[in-house]
């Protein structure tokens, strides 16, 4: 018999295998962590009498107080329909700024519109957008609703759009094939692909525009924010954290029920 | 029926996948196109309703030359061109009866096809059909929980619907085990003589090529270099049609070996 085969050791590669690559990158987070911290106004003064105040605000917002439950009642009431309507109408409009913007099944003019219209809808946090609209249309739920349903239209859009671009294009193919043109291509072949897809995400929109509808109404756009948000300016801290207290269960119930739901679908 | 003509095709600015093709499919019957993968098979077909924009040459179907028609007229001539695909490409998520109804697609207004109002004609049609292939018990089914056979026959089914003039099937069996694959292939020689239907089948399995097929035509590097009946297609015929690709697999090897080591020299330092 042969001899017993060399002992032959292994490791793993590393991922960047030119060291110098390696090791620079290293050094170079490692500069900017250093830099940054240093070079940042910590002013330890602040943050060790920030934490008596902090506890004394807490302490005034406990126990909370839910006697106020009719305002309390008129703005939650105000914030979920204001994220029904708008999730509504933005999923809707998202359906064929979607078909715009897939590249697959859409001419190039059309397609850079399409994303143009997304990209300008997902550019500006909700709050920005609903201060603009707060000064363009005034205080109020319909400058929330208008600013919740360009937030539904570029989140929805963009992930539809993405959806569209994955379809199985045989099916496609078959469809044309048959003599059909584009509107019967898209509600035969393309829809029923991204339907799924399609209910899931405004599910998952209604639930995610329940929450900027608290944060919009901070701005003045509507909603259980701008009772919050008078709730603080008063000092009410305790009526604050019942309102606080609420959002959170209502966002929970939300979740879970639109989890839930997107499980199911297939 | 079909003449096509100096027929041409290029990807891109890359290779001629089809050289300068004639070919005529004369009356009913079944014709299969053998031949290589990369041999222009598929390109040849889809350039036929032109799902695959030929470069050059002409085709005529039933007397109308489809190279250059736009819009309008490029569908109504899709709709004499049935076709059966490979990966059956059936709306997984559509019944098996709107599945079948979608090859009337051509016929029908745009509302009728969104609220699947379709003509009566066309719902009897359907259930005669798929009485016909056995699946009269499926007509509510979803397409994508049916086995490959059974949704190979509505893919058939569907094609059949448009009424068409010729049929054209792109390895109608290539995802099927041999048993149903065989069944498939029957099937399709029977409808095209119960409705005495021209049909062009790309295969890729040999033996059912000369089982099944009047005529056979074998195609290597987008030139016709067979064509006859299936008992002409000898081992010499074969080995003409086949010649080389082998070859070109030992290359591919190769290349692969030497990748292999050049990847050994630089992780050993």
């Amino acid at each position: 018999m042969s001899a017993a085969p060399p002992k032959r050791t292994w490791r793993k590669p590393p991922a960047i295998a030119n060291p110098v690559l390696r090791y620079g990158l290293l050094g170079l987070t490692f500069g900017y962590l250093y830099w940054a911290v240093a070079s940042l106004p910590f002013d330890w003064n602040r943050i060790v009498q920030g934490f008596p105040r902090a506890v004394r605000i807490f302490g005034n917002a406990i126990p909370p107080e839910f006697a106020r439950s009719q305002l309390m009642i008129t703005g939650f009431t105000e914030s979920i329909q204001m994220a029904i309507i708008a999730t509504l109408i933005g999923v809707a409009l998202s359906v064929p700024v979607a078909v715009m913007a897939a590249r697959t099944i859409s001419p190039t003019p059309v397609y850079l519109l399409g994303r143009a219209i997304i990209i300008l809808a997902r550019s500006f946090h909700p709050v920005i957008v609903a201060i603009i609209f707060v000064k363009a249309v005034g205080f109020g739920a319909l400058a929330g609703i208008l600013t919740l349903i360009v937030y539904s239209l570029g989140f929805v859009g963009k992930l539809l759009a993405e959806a569209i671009e994955e379809v199985d294009y045989g099916q496609i193919e078959a469809i044309r094939a048959s003599g059909a043109g584009y509107f019967k291509v898209l509600v035969y072949a393309v829809f029923p692909q991204i339907l799924p897809r399609q209910v899931g995400l405004s599910i998952y929109q209604l639930d995610s525009n329940l929450r900027a509808s608290a944060v919009v109404g901070v701005v003045g756009a509507g909603g259980i924010g701008g009772t919050l948000m008078n709730a603080f300016r008063r000092f009410d801290y305790d009526f604050a954290l019942a309102i606080l207290m609420v959002l959170i269960a209502i966002i929970l119930v939300s979740e879970g029920i639109s989890g839930r739901i997107r499980r199911g679908l297939t | 029926m079909l003449r096509i003509t100096d027929l041409t095709k290029r990807y891109g600015t890359g290779e001629l996948v089809l050289k300068g093709l004639t070919l005529e499919i004369g009356g009913a019957g079944l014709t299969a196109i053998i031949g290589s993968s990369g041999a222009g098979k598929s390109t040849l077909l889809r350039c036929i309703n032109r799902l695959v924009e030929p470069t050059s040459g002409s085709i005529v179907v039933d007397g109308v030359d489809v190279t250059g028609l736009r819009g309008r007229r490029l569908r109504h001539a899709r709709r004499s061109i049935g076709m059966i695909f490979q990966g059956f490409n059936l709306i997984d998520r559509l019944s098996v009866m709107e599945n079948v109804l979608s090859g009337r697609l051509g016929y029908v207004g745009f509302a009728q096809a969104l609220t699947r109002r379709y003509p009566q004609a066309d719902i009897d049609r359907a259930f005669t059909l798929l009485e016909r292939v056995g699946l009269q018990d499926f007509v509510n089914t979803r397409a994508d929980t049916l086995s490959g056979g059974q949704r190979q026959r509505v893919g058939v089914v569907r094609a059949l619907m448009q009424d068409p003039k010729i049929l054209l099937a792109d390895e109608p069996t290539a995802s099927l085990d041999p048993k149903t694959s065989q069944q498939i292939m029957s099937l399709t020689r029977e409808l095209s003589e119960e409705l005495s239907l021209p049909v062009l089948v790309n295969i890729h399995n040999v033996h059912q090529a000369k089982e099944f097929a009047d005529r056979v035509v074998g195609l290597r590097y987008g030139t016709i270099i067979f064509d006859g009946a299936g008992s002409d297609l000898d081992d010499a015929a074969l080995d003409r049609i086949y010649e080389g690709t082998a070859g070109r697999g030992d290359e591919h090897g190769d290349e692969t070996v030497g990748a292999d080591a050049r990847g050994g020299t630089v992780a050993s330092p």
